[in-house]
């Protein structure tokens, strides 16, 4: 499998971008103000707390099952796919999925797509490699198409222009789409939009899509969205185009009703999204309109690496909710652009060293208090503080290591001085002759603790061991240690 | 020779991950859990107890505009809206038995289309000269106040979807409590059509600084007859 990442954000200079978000007020009240109002409206979909933890077990369970079956679950969806007359493709990594679907923009001389939401092309970053070989891609989601036209990633996974005002809205719009006076009025500025984008949908030869679920017993694309441009992008259109990571898939359609209500009201606080599209085909003879022709990629782009170690597969339960994040003291603080990946907050941590490496997102991990909140209303219960631990292990684990699942980027963090010190620690604890040795020096020789000790110090007074131990204190007291 | 292509790589991967299938419920077990979670809820539901109320209220709250009406009444109250709306162009499916019951008393001025031809014929015509799309829901979802529409030859995908009003039939009888039982109820898994759409209220957004806004891309209206036929009416 290629090992080739591609990304016009670098992920890998978290530590310089959180620095700039925490420097940036409006920043910071933007995310504070959306974060409540998110937390705020999922609290209020789930007064009963029976019924979100049974909910949550069989989300858990629904999503557990389907990892358990999962190739035998893609070939069904293949299989009941085929029937119906779709097309399904399957990539290994991003390069492969964008040559994939530009090679179908090529077989049918489309040069224009119309894009739904779809996380799934975020992160290959469909856009810019169609655009460097001629086809224009544009996103219909609201806050995808403020993302674009700003030249920015989305900042959150549901919500992707969170960490925009309306007065900067008001500024793009006035400055990017022609007759556009400024304005910071909501339902001027949402009609602005659409009437920008309504030719485009008439106009594009291809939509293309994301995949909430995928029902492998029906062969059923289950798309969840409050805009409708979603159900344009794959209606309007003669080709579709869906893009869906491979974990999506789950065994019968009637699973995805307790997924789909968990996915709603922990997502925006909404009992049911208005449009859910279920497509389970092109066109069909007698019919007047929808796609002619319908194509899945299946992409793995990581998540195979994932699936293998039976603690991480974990990760690959999620439903892209965005609740994780919603509720995450550190992304509520830096933002979502912070992360330099596709997919921010606790979630992203997670699933971003499998998509592009540890060598790239070995300091995400570290990006957390390990308060649990993110744990604490996953719907599907996965347990990330348990992940980001064992993320930071395997980022601080020694590169030459074998071991059964390696990571891509193994040891990126890897320091044979502060492993020498652990070492080092762990003897002196190990025996207490040396451990007494060790006490003894450090009280003694505290004077010569260094000033400068590393990031500790950027914040806080240099430690220094006390001058009596709390066994000589102890001992002083008669008392024994 | 070329080697196992993509398709027999990644599944080789996941099939050679060992599974801890004692952590996983069975299918049946799975199956009974969903079946016993909602079916618990669903007594105590007020979409159980009155759906048509219970529909209406959510419907409401979604921002659609919902009335109740007999078999008789429906068509003369639509078509008094069309008319104080001053709609002008309307997507109705003329093999309907509904478009027969509405049609004689839509105003004069109100002039009906027929979706007869395949969209690319006529899309610019559909996005730019339709003001509404008439359509008869397969049945409703009480709880969440939902549409379940099944678009076909007569009644298209983009007739609830393209013009800026989307006006849409639902009988009383058809209501179901909620997702769960309409899924089961309608048997869902023995067969889905090409495309299967639930609508619970008018396109809206909240991307704009979380402020609600309505008709983002699809109808910025949504009209909800809800047709009383449990007392024997023209179903």
């Amino acid at each position: 499998m290629s090992a080739q990442t591609l990304h016009f954000v670098p992920s890998a200079d978290f530590h310089a971008r959180a620095r700039a978000a925490l420097d940036d007020p409006k920043l910071r009240q933007s995310f504070r103000g959306a974060m409540d109002f998110l937390q705020g409206k999922r609290s209020a979909q789930f007064p009963d707390a029976n019924e979100l933890e049974q909910l949550r077990d069989l989300g858990e369970a629904v999503r557990k099952h389907a990892l358990a079956h999962l190739p035998d679950l893609l070939v069904q969806l293949e299989r009941k796919l085929t029937e119906a007359g779709v097309q399904v493709h399957w990539a290994e990594d991003a390069e492969e999925a964008n040559r994939i679907i530009f090679g179908i923009a090529q077989e049918n001389k489309a040069r224009r797509i119309i894009k739904g939401k779809s996380m799934a092309s975020e992160e290959i970053e469909l856009n810019h490699y169609l655009a460097e070989r001629g086809v224009a891609c544009m996103e219909s989601d609201m806050g995808e198409y403020i993302v674009q036209m700003a030249g920015e990633k989305p900042s959150h996974i549901v919500m992707p222009a969170i960490h925009k005002t309306r007065a900067d809205i008001g500024e793009l719009f006035e400055q990017n789409i022609p007759d556009t006076p400024y304005t910071e009025d909501v339902d001027t500025l949402i009609q602005t939009g659409r009437r920008a984008l309504r030719q485009a949908f008439v106009d594009a030869d291809i939509g293309l899509s994301g995949v909430n679920f995928a029902a492998a017993d029906t062969g059923t694309l289950w798309l969840v969205e409050n805009e409708g441009n979603g159900r344009l992008s794959t209606t309007v259109p003669d080709i579709h185009i869906a893009i869906m990571g491979m974990e999506k898939v789950v065994a019968k359609l009637e699973h995805i009703v307790p997924l789909a209500s968990l996915l709603t009201r922990s997502a925006t606080g909404q009992a049911i999204t208005t449009y859910f599209n279920l497509i389970s085909g092109p066109r069909r003879p007698g019919e007047k309109d929808g796609p002619r022709q319908l194509h899945l990629v299946l992409l793995d782009n990581g998540r195979s690496q994932a699936y293998a170690d039976e603690q991480l597969r974990a990760t690959l339960q999620c439903i892209r909710c965005g609740a994780c994040m919603n509720h995450c003291p550190v992304y509520t603080r830096v933002g979502g652009h912070a992360y330099g990946t596709t997919y921010p907050g606790p979630i992203g941590k997670i699933i971003s060293p499998h998509l592009l490496g540890l060598e790239e997102t070995a300091d995400l991990a570290t990006a957390s208090s390990l308060c649990g909140a993110c744990a604490e209303v996953c719907p599907v219960r996965i347990p990330i503080p348990q992940l980001l631990v064992r993320l930071r292990g395997e980022a601080n684990r020694n590169p030459d290591e074998e071991v059964v699942h390696p990571l891509r980027g193994q040891g990126a963090k890897y320091s044979r001085g502060e492993r020498l010190v652990w070492r080092f620690w762990s003897g002196a604890f190990a025996s207490p002759a040396a451990y007494r040795t060790f006490r003894w020096a450090a009280t003694r020789l505290r004077a010569l603790a260094p000033k400068q000790q590393m990031g500790w110090t950027d914040h806080r007074e240099p430690l220094q061991p006390a001058a009596r131990s709390l066994a000589d204190l102890l001992k002083a007291r008669g008392q024994p240690e | 020779m070329s080697g196992p292509g993509p398709r027999e790589r990644m599944l080789g991967r996941l099939r050679v991950a060992s599974l801890n299938a004692a952590a996983v419920k069975t299918l049946p077990l799975l199956d009974h859990h969903i079946d016993v979670h909602f079916a618990r809820r669903r007594p105590q539901s007020a979409a159980t107890a009155d759906p048509v109320a219970a529909m209406q209220t959510a419907l409401t709250a979604s921002h659609a505009t919902v009335w109740c009406a007999t078999c008789d009444e429906w068509p003369a109250q639509l078509a008094q809206k069309l008319s104080e709306a001053n709609i002008r162009h309307l997507l109705l499916d003329s093999a309907r038995a509904e478009a027969a019951a509405l049609k004689p008393a839509l105003p004069a001025q109100l002039k009906t289309l027929d979706f007869d031809r395949p969209l690319e014929e006529w899309k610019s015509e559909l996005f730019s000269g339709v003001d509404a799309g008439f359509t008869v829901a397969r049945s409703g979802i009480a709880a969440t106040g939902t549409l379940i529409l099944a678009p076909d030859a007569g009644t298209p995908r983009t007739v609830s979807l393209v013009p800026p009003l989307h006006i849409a039939l639902v009988y009383a009888s058809t209501l179901h409590a909620d997702l769960h039982a309409a899924v089961h109820a309608e048997r869902w898994a023995e067969g889905m059509p090409s495309n299967l759409v639930l609508v619970s209220g008018p396109s809206k957004t909240s991307d704009i600084q979380q402020t609600l806004a309505y008709g983002a891309h699809g109808p910025r209206w949504l009209w909800v007859i809800i047709v009383d036929d449990l007392a024997g009416g023209m179903r």
